[in-house]
């Protein structure tokens, strides 16, 4: 028993490596790339040091055309700070009503929130492109923040953490001591909603921060374009001609787009799992 | 309470004010409803503006088209089409190849992403695993990076000249084209398996995590094998796990946009109604915009079937067991 057991360890650890490597390589490459000038990025290893030019790839993509990087930065951070920040306070009220309110329709209104979470975003962008153009609402921020406020998927969260985690006594007790609906809902539930809160809104932050379909059907202004959108238009110059953003200034540029998610994921592990397992226990 | 109510009916004119109200809901009742209501207001106003609209809108346009006059003088006219949209789209070579294509990168990177996700998943759950945090992290990078990010990077690692990848079959004489016409679908099916197949896997773990662990201690001292209690105890109780993510992955397949129209930049031999998002955005380029909606019902009704057939299969393959 105890000889077999060994290599079998040593079997799945072989198989973890390997799956590592592969999850891994293409992003040791993205990093090393970054620091590479052009030239170098067409010769050599790929997956190793060229000239180490990281801190001039990295002023070129602040400074290329017109410094219009940190731009994009900012605008994502607003789509993505906003939309995140008003949908979590929207959802919370609309899951804590689901959860706490007993009405008439509350179980249909419920399913018809987790059917939209299996809509398509992508099916949902044209139509609202067409909606939007008719109402002068395209090439706006509001384009890209409207739809971002809403999240089913923060709703269908926050109705199952209330219900499980807000206690009706506490209600009752802020009820009986005189505090009206709203107050109690301020002061007592969104205290107790507070790590469900925190995982709508990371969930919420990323998909905006990554969305590329809606954004870019709607912002023709390279001024309002977040930076997923900026940066796929500088790839698409394909590097042809004099004024063309240079490949490596691509890499480096989607490299550092990357970065505050990354912040993001390392630091807010447990409110991942809160959310990825909140899927699977529907 | 329903004989309470009963007994009152016998009671003329008075009573039966008292009775309406008794129907009615208590008024603490009615002011709860009331409150919660307004609690919800904000998100149904929205989510009807930029849900329940945009799809009646779709499924409107999707039945009128443009009608011009002869000699296109005058401002073009919206007239009712009937289905001659749908049969119009579906009788598109390049629409259906469109939805082929994406139904056979499906059936084939779905499974294999899944398996890859349930057997890593496997794997960090048996006990004597050395390094689980670590390697659990490192799967689930690649979702942490957005999407666009992980399509830009593999665009480059795919493009003949810049691809370390072709350049290291140079090396070993072989001659390798990743973003050559046969070689376009594994190379998408590369890219979306390397995205999310940790997001899988991470379900599936937390899945295996809730699997008591004396199931799998007593069947060791009945003598089962790792493998089988994998095989006979582990994965029949992630099942609602596997179907979750089966049902996610069919979704987001048929929603497959953003990784063939970033390969397109390095790879011009790319059509552009690769997929039928990526062929529906096409018709809005085109001014098309009855097309784009057309072709959004079929797709959004296509995902819908499979994604429920595939339900309604394990359901009663569930219900046989």
């Amino acid at each position: 028993m105890n000889t077999l057991r060994i290599p079998a360890r040593w079997v799945t650890l072989g198989v973890l490596v390997i799956a590592c490597v592969y999850f891994l390589v293409p992003v040791w490459w993205l990093l090393v790339s970054s620091t590479k000038t052009n030239s170098d990025l067409f010769s050599g290893n790929g997956f190793w040091f060229g000239h180490f030019s990281l801190v001039a790839n990295l002023r070129q993509v602040f400074t290329q055309q017109g410094g219009i990087y940190s731009q994009w930065l900012a605008n994502s951070a607003l789509y993505a700070v906003g939309g995140a920040a008003v949908s979590t306070l929207i959802s919370s009220l609309g899951g804590y009503a689901l959860a706490k309110y007993p009405f008439r329709g509350r179980e249909l209104t419920f399913n018809v929130v987790l059917a939209a979470v299996l809509v398509p975003q992508p099916l949902l962008a044209i139509p609202l492109y067409l909606m939007f153009s008719k109402v002068h609402l395209v090439n706006t921020y509001w384009a890209v923040l409207l739809p971002s406020m809403v999240s089913p998927f923060g709703v269908y969260l926050a109705r199952i953490y209330a219900a499980a985690s807000v206690p009706d006594e506490l209600l009752e007790a802020g009820r009986i001591d005189g505090a009206g609906e709203v107050r109690i809902f301020g002061t007592i539930a969104l205290k107790v909603m507070a790590p469900a809160l925190v995982t709508i809104f990371l969930f919420q932050f990323v998909s905006i921060w990554t969305n590329y379909l809606l954004p870019v059907l709607m912002l023709a202004d390279d001024h309002l374009q977040p930076v997923t959108v900026g940066i796929v238009g500088w790839q698409s110059q394909r590097g042809i001609g004099p004024s063309a953003v240079p490949f490596n200034i691509v890499v480096t540029a989607a490299m550092v787009s990357a970065i505050p998610l990354v912040v993001l994921f390392l630091s807010l592990q447990r409110f991942w799992r809160t959310g990825l397992t909140a899927g699977s226990v529907k | 309470m329903s004989t309470a109510t009963s007994r009152r009916t016998t009671v003329p004119a008075p009573a039966s004010a008292e009775r309406r109200g008794s129907r009615r809901a208590p008024a603490h009742v009615r002011r709860r409803a009331r409150t919660a209501g307004a609690f919800l207001a904000p998100f149904l106003l929205l989510f009807c503006a930029m849900y329940v609209a945009p799809i009646c809108w779709t499924v409107y346009q999707s039945l009128f088209r443009m009608h011009r006059d002869g000699l296109g003088l005058s401002a073009p006219t919206q007239v009712f089409a009937g289905l001659s949209n749908y049969s119009a789209a579906l009788a598109d070579p390049a629409f259906r190849g469109s939805l082929l294509r994406v139904l056979l990168i499906g059936v084939v990177q779905v499974p294999v992403m899944l398996a890859l996700a349930l057997g890593l998943a496997l794997l960090l759950d048996a006990r004597s695993t050395l390094f689980k945090r670590f390697f659990r992290l490192a799967f689930f990078l690649p979702y942490a990076l957005p999407g666009v990010v992980g399509a830009i990077m593999w665009s480059y690692l795919v493009a003949p000249g810049l691809s370390p990848i072709t350049a290291a079959a140079h090396h070993l004489g072989l001659h390798l084209d990743l973003t050559s016409n046969s070689m376009l679908a594994p190379t998408i099916g590369n890219m979306l398996t390397w995205g999310w197949t940790g997001y899988n896997m991470l379900i599936i773990y937390s899945a295996l995590q809730a699997v008591p662990p004396e199931l799998s201690e007593a069947a060791t001292m009945d003598g089962c094998s790792a493998f089988g209690i994998a095989w006979r105890i582990k994965i029949p109780l992630v099942r609602p796990a596997l179907v979750l993510t089966t049902v996610f992955s069919i979704i987001g397949t048929a929603q497959l946009y953003n990784e063939p129209a970033i390969l397109h930049n390095v790879a011009p031999n790319l059509s552009s109604t690769y997929t039928p998002i990526y062929a529906a955005y096409d018709a809005v380029d085109a001014n098309n915009f009855n097309a784009a909606a057309t072709e959004s019902v079929i797709l959004a009704l296509l995902a819908f079937v499979l994604s429920f057939g595939f339900l309604r299969l394990v359901q009663r393959r569930g219900a046989a067991l």
